[in-house]
């Protein structure tokens, strides 16, 4: 040790607010981490298998089957088969496609809309941020379901139109929240050194506030995902998702209702296929929480 | 802080300020609401005609336009808008196009069973939230605290149509303990409130536990502690009205949401309440009957948690409700 | 006589991960305290001496365990005792002082509440009708006026000395044998610091009461300890009586703390004949603040300042005193509400942020804390280079070739230029900040209690370091600090305010020597290690 130069290298520094070290000591997390290697294992079944159904069953999700209709989850069918005949496994995977879809459709709007009015309404400050606060308190006081059936009432019924109306409803809190985010980013000293360092704002905006900005977002983006996931099944287990016969999870699971009392794996099976998803994106977002910290 | 007087003028002042701006919410979830709906792309007129059984390829442009005018939709936007501003601030809320009738009568017969559902929910919430987040702060158990930590996220994560399915298969199919559906005696009241209780109560749970964690972290409880008080005093006494502080904030937003839960519950229960209605007005695309139900949903959220706001610095007492230096 | 504290090769350790090595904190230390005795543990962070204090009360946290040795206070064992056996010796038997009075009271209960936790503990001794006029009694005993108010207030309500007296007397309250301090008075400004320290000197004096005062200031331990212990690493370097250690040290490491400590060696650095002329005037500067419901607040009052050329102009105020807002209005970073600011002559009041921008090469701030003032995504070449890029100061060899130049001027390995803050101690990263308002070679530096958030030892080092680049670059200093121990070795002149009013200017020298104003002579007297105890030489 260098006495002369820095002695206090012998001292544990913690860091106050020591964002993304570049340590090798990440990889090591991870896989002292099962659950969430788990987690993020079936989140990527089920993504892939949005994409691909056919890779993981090898039922047509419409084929009827008289003879098989109602049949108990066994090896040949995972999830049973419906009052059609049809494998359930196999609807669920296919109906991954649409709800995957209008997930990641609602998702993309809630970012693309929600970051940029909680940049611009943080950054800027002064009149912009007054009036899209404003908004944003006015669409937070309408709870995010009965906005949601609003648009859906006004749009019509199908994938598109609950994937634009549950997206719509995660704008404003996650504006508020990339708000909360770069406001507080803003206030660091290291943002005013760069000031009087000469920096632009822009400059600043750029280099500084938004990569310091994007950890937290990004846990809120991976948890809306689950939030929406479930709005998406809600909206079209009421019965305003797509026409039949294409069937997204919620839609599963409403038909099921009538012969809970006979084949209850067509209702439990589904929503608990729903309920693993979430909680696995859960799990991801919290994750990713405790390592940025 | 020196002048009473001055303290109790500028806290009327700022009651009237809250009011004021409650009122204005209201008034622009309104606006927002009436202009999803009529100004979309999709047509209102078709959507409200059809609602109201009426087939409109049919019709000659004379019917068409005599339709149009019994539900006052010939008028222009303008003149719609503020004719039925007008008739929100009489307590007039419209006609319910697919049900015939005036808004306002469905809504007060729809509510109260609704309310009944959404308190007993509330309740049932606050218990299991705050007992399971007060054991998770307490407990020292590793294995078992990581369970009472994860409990929660499992009930976030459950689809709430999912868990009422799940608690109908059991507890009245199987188990015969409730009824299936219905309104009939408290016992039908169980099964739909453990249904909107599970969620509510995992996000208290998950709030109230980290909060608790982060009190339970802070240097006060320790000093505390050095004064040779016991855990359970310190976590009951000085840790947990701390930690309910932002718990407040949340059981606000939860409280207001109350509605909204309801939809999927009394569908799910078949329960005639406002949630149901609400899920039949939409799939109606009955217009004015959606519009009242969202402005009420908003009305009694912007209403408690104006009251929370209010009741802040009882709990709070750095929190007074004058302004001051930023 | 007999000890009240006994520890006997003492180690603890911290587990911070189920999967790695426990780290050692404190390493085979033995103490002991006698009745009415003052130890004083002296280390810098990370020395171990607060994991010690924890260690006392039974109360380390959930990672950290004890792995060898003991503790005995009044003669019952700490070390394995059971949680029971140790809540009867808290508060009754050892109590605890603790750091920081602004959050180590409960925000939300009201104080009359909170010490009577401490006098319910003398239960059955004092019968449940007089516990509160027993809180009334250790409020008043704490040296708090108008206990009966200060009772029903909130924590919040008090200032941060008024709320270390409410913590005296909730420590007092049980009638401990054995009571720990940990840092009582370091969050608090220097004046109330002495009056504090003095208080709590007479009160355990009269008492009886063994004191364990933990500290990083050999200062203080210096002028209320009978025998000092000075902790390196979890290891005891030195202890003694305080006289011996503090007189004629042994080891090289408190040599070098003693050498650092600015109470001891006040050095006062020389004006010089002539004063230049000023780069920076500040000139009947005013700011006012509005206040709720009226009103104003007047933070800044008529101040005249003036940093002359190629020296350093000290300015000292505690809390609230505004000096912050006079170098955050020369900055233009505030508007102020009257007076002028110069910079070389140049009017630069009214000046917007672009018109400011080609000076602002020409003045450059340094941050009070180095641990916020450099971006966390930055390598520390990026973070020098910042201002160069911004202003498009040459090409990137030629930045490349400055940042090393700006490296080896702070004293840092040129290799440090690729690494981040999270690697890099507190020291470093505040060389690094130099380094930045270096870059674009000012002719000011602004320096916001640059030192104040580091150890000794290397607020020292730092301290050399700004005074050889003013001696190598001819660079001014308006370096602003709470502690005129501090600033006396780096300051031409000195300046100091207090409630937003200059209540004294003048060269170094002269104001140490004879401070005119009656608070200056207040700072100077509360500068700790100014006045060793007179008993120091009493031993166990």
């Amino acid at each position: 040790m260098s006495v002369d130069l820095a002695p206090e290298l012998g001292t544990r520094v913690v860091p106050e607010v020591a964002a993304g070290q570049r340590s090798p000591r990440r990889l090591g997390l991870l896989t002292a981490r099962p659950g969430l290697i788990l987690a993020l294992l079936f989140v990527g079944f089920v993504l892939v298998s949005a994409v691909v159904p056919g890779w993981f069953t090898r039922y047509d999700p419409n084929a009827t089957a008289g003879p098989d209709k109602l049949l108990a989850p066994s090896a040949e069918h995972w999830f049973g088969t419906d009052e059609l005949g049809r494998d359930l496994f196999s609807r669920v995977l296919h109906g991954s496609t649409l709800t995957i879809q209008a997930t990641l459709g609602a998702i993309v709007i809630a970012v693309v809309v929600g970051l940029t009015l909680g940049v611009v309404s943080g950054f800027f400050g002064g009149w912009p941020d007054s009036v899209l606060m404003r908004v944003v308190d006015v669409l937070l006081a309408i709870p995010r379901l009965l906005l949601a059936l609003t648009i859906v009432t006004a749009l019509g019924f199908g994938t598109l139109p609950i994937a634009v109306a549950v997206g719509v409803g995660i704008v404003p809190g996650f504006a508020r929240i990339t708000r909360a985010r770069v406001l507080s980013i803003k206030a660091l000293p290291y943002i005013e050194a760069a000031r009087t360092g000469g920096a632009s704002w822009t400059r600043v905006l750029v280099r500084h506030i938004l990569p310091n900005s994007w950890g937290p977002v990004l846990v809120l983006a991976v948890l809306d995902f689950g939030v929406a996931i479930l709005a998406i099944s809600a909206l079209s287990f009421l019965g305003f998702g797509a026409a039949p016969p294409a069937a997204e999870w919620g839609t599963l699971i409403s038909q099921g209702r009538s012969y809970l009392i006979t084949s209850p794996w067509l209702t439990l099976l589904p929503g608990l296929f729903v309920g693993l998803t979430v909680f696995s994106l859960n799990h991801i977002s919290r994750s990713l929480e405790e390592l940025q910290r | 802080m020196t002048s009473v007087k001055w303290l109790t003028s500028s806290t009327a002042r700022y009651l009237a300020g809250r009011v004021l701006q409650a009122v204005i919410v209201l008034w622009a979830v309104y606006t927002v609401t009436f202009g999803i709906l009529y100004l979309l792309p999709s047509d209102p007129v078709e959507l409200q005609l059809a609602a109201a059984n009426v087939q409109v390829d049919e019709l000659s442009p004379a019917e068409l336009a005599a339709a149009k005018q019994q539900y006052g939709l010939d008028q222009p936007l303008a003149t719609q808008y503020f004719d039925q501003l007008g008739g929100l601030l009489r307590g007039d809320f419209g006609q319910s196009i697919s049900l015939h009738r005036p808004v306002g009568e469905l809504l007060a017969e729809r509510l109260p069973s609704t309310l009944a559902l959404g308190a007993t929910a509330i309740g049932l919430a606050l218990v299991l939230g705050g007992t399971l987040a007060y054991l998770a702060a307490y407990v020292r158990v590793a294995w078992l605290k990581t369970v009472l930590n994860r409990l929660p996220a499992v009930g976030v994560s459950l689809p709430p149509f999912f868990v009422g399915l799940l608690l109908i298969q059991v507890f009245a199919f199987e188990l015969g303990w409730f009824p299936a559906t219905g309104t009939q005696g408290a016992s039908s009241l169980v099964l739909p409130a453990i249904t909107m209780a599970v969620p509510t109560a995992a996000m208290l749970a998950q709030v109230l536990t980290r909060s608790l964690d982060d009190q339970l972290a802070e240097p006060y409880v320790a000093t505390a502690a050095a004064r040779g008080l016991s855990r359970q005093y310190v976590q009951a006494r000085h840790a947990l009205r701390n930690a309910l502080l932002p718990t407040l904030t949340l059981l606000g937003l939860l409280l207001g949401a109350t509605v909204t839960e309801a939809v999927v519950a009394e569908t799910v229960f078949s329960r005639p309440g406002v949630g149901q209605m609400a899920q039949q007005a939409v799939l109606a695309q009955d217009v004015p009957l959606v519009q009242a139900i969202v402005v009420l949903a908003a009305a009694v959220f912007v209403v408690i948690n104006l009251l929370i706001d209010l009741v802040y610095p009882l709990f709070d007492p750095r929190i007074t409700h004058t302004p001051r230096v930023s | 006589m007999s000890a009240i504290l006994e520890i006997q090769g003492l180690s603890v350790a911290y587990r911070p991960h189920r999967h790695r090595p426990p780290v050692p904190a404190v390493r085979d230390i033995s103490l002991s305290i006698g009745r009415g005795e003052t130890v004083a543990v002296v280390g810098e962070s990370g020395s171990g001496k607060s994991t010690l204090a924890a260690a006392v009360l039974g109360l380390l946290p959930g990672t950290g365990a004890v792995t060898g040795g003991s503790i005995t206070v009044a003669g019952k064992p700490v070390t394995g005792a059971s949680e029971r056996a140790l809540r009867d010796l808290r508060g009754r038997v050892v109590a605890l002082i603790p750091q920081d009075p602004t959050v180590t009271l409960n925000p939300t209960r009201r104080i009359g509440p909170q010490v009577a936790e401490s006098v319910r503990r003398r239960q059955p001794e004092v019968p449940k009708r007089s516990v509160d006029a027993e809180v009334l009694a250790a409020l008043s005993a704490a040296g708090l006026e108008n206990p009966e108010l200060r009772a029903r207030q909130y924590p919040h309500e008090l200032s941060g000395g008024l709320r270390q007296r409410v913590l005296i007397a909730a420590g007092l309250a049980g009638e401990p044998e054995l009571l720990i301090a940990d840092e009582p008075t370091s969050a608090l400004d220097v004046t109330v610091q002495k009056r504090i320290l003095d208080h709590l000197d007479r009160l355990v004096a009269g008492r009886g009461i063994a004191l364990l005062l933990i500290t990083h200031d050999l200062g203080v331990a210096a002028d209320r300890a009978d025998r000092v212990v000075v902790m390196r690493s979890g290891e005891v370097v030195e202890s003694g009586p305080a006289a011996t250690v503090l007189g004629s040290p042994q080891h090289e490491y408190t040599k070098e703390l003693l050498r650092a400590a600015p109470g001891f060696s006040v050095t006062v650095r020389e004006a010089g004949e002539r004063t230049p002329e000023p780069i920076l005037q500040l000139e009947r500067l005013t700011k006012d603040y509005a206040l709720p419901g009226g009103g104003n607040f007047r933070a800044l009052d008529e101040v005249t300042l003036q940093v002359p050329k190629g020296q350093t102009l000290g300015l000292v105020g505690e809390s609230g005193s505004g000096k912050t807002t006079a170098l955050r209005s020369a900055l233009g970073l505030i508007t102020p509400t009257a007076g002028r600011i110069r910079f070389d002559g140049q009017d630069i009041t009214d000046l917007g942020w672009r018109q400011l921008r080609p000076l602002r090469r020409r003045f450059q701030l340094v941050h009070q804390n180095p641990f916020a003032a450099l971006d966390p995504r930055f390598s520390v070449e990026q973070t020098i280079g910042e201002p160069l890029v911004s202003f498009r100061v040459g090409d990137r060899t030629t930045r490349r070739r400055r940042v090393h130049e700006l490296l080896d001027a702070v004293g840092l390995p040129r290799d440090f230029a690729g690494r981040r803050p999270a690697e890099l101690s507190g020291g470093q990263r505040q060389r690094v900040a130099i380094a930045r308002a270096l870059s674009l070679e000012p002719d000011l530096l602004l320096l916001d209690e640059p030192v104040s958030a580091l150890d000794v030892r290397v607020q020292e080092q730092i301290l050399n370091l700004l005074t050889t680049l003013q001696n190598d670059l001819g660079l001014s200093y308006l370096f602003v600090s709470h502690d005129l121990a501090v600033v006396a070795g780096l300051a031409h002149r000195v300046a100091v305010l207090r409630g937003g009013r200059l209540v004294e200017e003048g060269p170094t020298a002269e104001v140490f020597s004879n401070p005119q104003s009656e608070y200056t002579q207040e700072l100077l007297s509360a500068i700790a290690g100014r006045s060793p105890r007179e008993h120091a030489g009493t031993t166990s």
